[in-house]
């Protein structure tokens, strides 16, 4: 592979690496409020249909956005109203979630398979894209990619310096100390929750509004599990996120370019690549564990306080 | 309240289906394995059962996103169960269910789509689409700068492949140094990774790009960067105006209006069909305005050639990628062969694995 087809990889690894970025992101913020949700490929396909049709329909992509992160929010609280008020197991209602997400989305979504809705179109930052090979792989995108790349570093000061991050991660970490310390942790948990659900419906709304404008049934195609495996990988470190999610867009981006440079080696074994990425980047990261900032009360429900 | 008015249009349907039932009306089913939405396979199956919603005497209705296996033996079932009189299975595998079915109800039509097996009353039927993958493959041919073209392709399955070689074969006629190049998502319908799958192609110098998906994400990457491309299944048109060449795109309507006009005269008898141009299953969707009306009149001029059954696409001599000759000079490769094929033409670069 010539330097020149590497730039349009590394662009292409940025941009399918990012709905993947936005999954996980919500995903570690629900985990470090102590509750795992499974359920993120759920959030997601109901996200990318509500931002799609609200997008059809109002033609504008920002409300689109706007109502997908809601549409997340408000999918993701039933995994609350399950977790946090009946005190059901996190695994099996995260499960349901996602089948009753893909269900939901597919049922209500079977009549505007295969339309188009105005979505963000690629939009080259003045200046910074012309920073030579920089530029053309990091600001030649669409408008989301360059939100996406806010997130990291204020998702990470919101855990490391704001009362509310600091308190966010007390509930996970040791939620009857939390109690003692008169942090509503029912509370904590909910924004946990929602703000978790909030990101994934705009990784959803990725897929429906920027990378492509479509919509159609499965179309997250299993990107909310990739953002599951990739929390671990990140050490649950929102940092760290980015590096996850662009390595497999960046893998996947590249079993297709090999393919259409004319290689001899059999597809399916490309196809393998982001898999055998996965199970290669979960060894080494358990070797590591030692900086990993896994919540110690993850997926241990709250007792309720008489 | 609401029990009362549950109850009520409960019954009221109840009504209403029997008196259908008491008008001797014949009914036809179709089983969809996506859903129908605006452009794509199943739309086009669809647009097929309008025309036979349109016949007299006769009403239709459909299961869409049914999947395939077991579930779908369930829907079929209920349609035999009912008292359907044709059924139209549109996906591969729905074959061994449908099978099952039919063996059960020997009083109705079985009609599925892309398969192989057959029964007393039960038949198959596909059409040629290759044949208008050639077509396309002229205009590409022609209209190709960069002498690369990329074809976007969902499985390895002889279909697909055919439909490649095809299409390689067409470009070929008319621009013998063109290649090919193929990249398989291993998906039928994933917009993100077929976009994704077709900018790669783009990546590497194609102009013009080619696909057997179901999506239009590969019109939109095209769109996108300025350059040409195919649909497929249906008119793509709507999703990138400025690219769209043309489309094969699949007309049941007259052969669904045929079969079932044939059970209803009692003259049907299962078998297997694989009916094309000449029969008007298949065809090009109208050219975009970038198409001159040179090599419009070319590609008419060899469908007619095809539609008069002088010419055939797979007539030797072919070599595949190695240069082995694999179908003979003087040869016209048998149905069986087209329906079984695993290997690429030279031209095309990428491997059938």
């Amino acid at each position: 592979m010539t330097f020149e087809l590497l730039i349009p990889l590394l662009a292409a690894a940025v941009q399918s690496g990012t709905p993947i970025l936005y999954a996980t992101l919500g995903e570690i913020f629900t985990e470090k409020s102590g509750v795992l949700n499974l359920g993120v490929e759920g959030a997601m396909i109901v996200g990318a249909l509500a931002g799609f049709l609200v997008s059809k329909f109002t033609g504008s992509p920002v409300l689109g956005l706007l109502a997908a992160g809601l549409a997340g929010s408000l999918a993701t609280s039933i995994h609350g109203v399950v977790c946090l008020w009946f005190q059901g197991n996190q695994v099996v209602s995260g499960l349901a979630l996602t089948i009753l997400g893909a269900g939901l989305a597919n049922y209500l979504g079977t009549p505007y398979v295969g339309l188009s809705a105005p979505g963000f179109s690629p939009l080259a930052l003045p200046l910074l894209s012309e920073i030579p090979v920089l530029g053309q792989i990091f600001f030649n995108h669409d408008p989301l990619v360059y939100l996406s790349y806010c997130i990291p570093p204020v998702m990470w000061l919101f855990f490391a310096k704001t009362r509310f991050g600091l308190n966010l991660r007390a509930v996970g970490e040791h939620p009857a100390a939390a109690t003692a310390a008169g942090i509503n942790v029912v509370s904590y948990r909910w924004l946990g929750i929602l703000g978790g659900g909030f990101f994934m419906g705009l990784g959803g709304a990725y897929l429906s509004l920027a990378y492509t404008h479509l919509w159609t049934t499965n179309l997250t195609g299993g990107r909310g599990w990739i953002a599951v495996a990739l929390v671990i990988f990140a050490f649950w470190r929102p940092i760290r996120a980015v590096y996850g999610a662009y390595l497999f867009g960046g893998v996947m981006a590249l079993q297709l370019r090999l393919q259409a440079s004319g290689t001899q080696l059999p597809s399916s074994l490309l196809l393998m690549l982001p898999y055998i990425l996965t199970v290669f980047v979960l060894v080494l990261s358990s070797w590591k564990k030692g900086s990993s900032e896994e919540p110690a009360a993850l997926g241990v429900n709250i007792e309720p306080v008489d | 309240m609401n029990m009362l008015k549950a109850v009520l249009v409960l019954t009221l349907s109840l009504f209403i289906s029997t008196a259908n039932a008491g008008e001797k009306e014949m009914k036809v089913g179709f089983v969809y394995v996506s859903p129908i939405g605006d452009a794509g396979y199943s739309y086009a199956h669809d647009v097929g059962r309008q025309a036979v919603e349109a016949m007299e005497g006769v009403t239709t209705s459909y299961v869409e996103s049914v999947s395939e296996g077991p579930d779908s033996g369930r829907v079929i079932l209920n349609m035999a169960r009912k008292g359907y009189d044709v059924i139209f299975a549109t996906s591969f595998g729905y074959m061994d269910p449908m099978l099952k079915v039919a063996k059960r109800f020997p009083k109705v039509a079985f009609l599925h789509c892309s398969g192989f097996k057959q029964s007393e009353n039960m038949g198959n039927y596909f059409g040629r689409m290759y044949q208008a993958r050639y077509l396309t493959g002229i205009v590409a041919g022609e209209m190709t700068k960069s002498n690369i073209i990329g074809y976007v392709a969902a499985f390895p399955i002889p279909e697909v492949i055919r439909g490649i070689n095809a299409f390689a074969l067409g470009v070929q006629s008319v621009n013998p140094d063109a290649t090919v190049r193929v990249v398989w998502t291993k998906t039928w319908y994933d917009p993100a990774t077929e976009k994704e799958a077709a900018k790669s192609l783009l990546d590497v110098g194609a102009d013009i790009l080619a696909q057997h998906q179901d999506s239009p994400g590969p019109q939109e990457a095209a769109e996108e960067r300025g350059v040409y491309s195919f649909g497929y299944n249906s008119d793509m048109a709507s999703f990138a105006p400025k690219a769209h060449l043309t489309a094969p795109v699949w007309n049941w309507g007259p052969y669904y209006v045929k079969i079932v006009e044939e059970v209803k005269n009692g003259t049907w008898k299962a078998g297997s069909e694989w009916p094309g141009l000449a029969e008007g299953i298949i065809g090009l969707s109208p050219f975009g305005p970038m198409v001159s009306q040179e090599l419009r009149d070319n590609v008419a001029a060899v469908k007619a050639e095809i539609v008069a059954g002088d010419k055939k696409v797979f007539a030797g001599p072919i070599k595949d990628q190695n240069g082995v000759v694999k179908i003979a000079e003087g040869v016209v490769a048998p149905d069986a062969d087209l329906l079984g094929m695993t290997w690429f033409v030279e031209g095309v670069v990428g491997t059938t694995e």
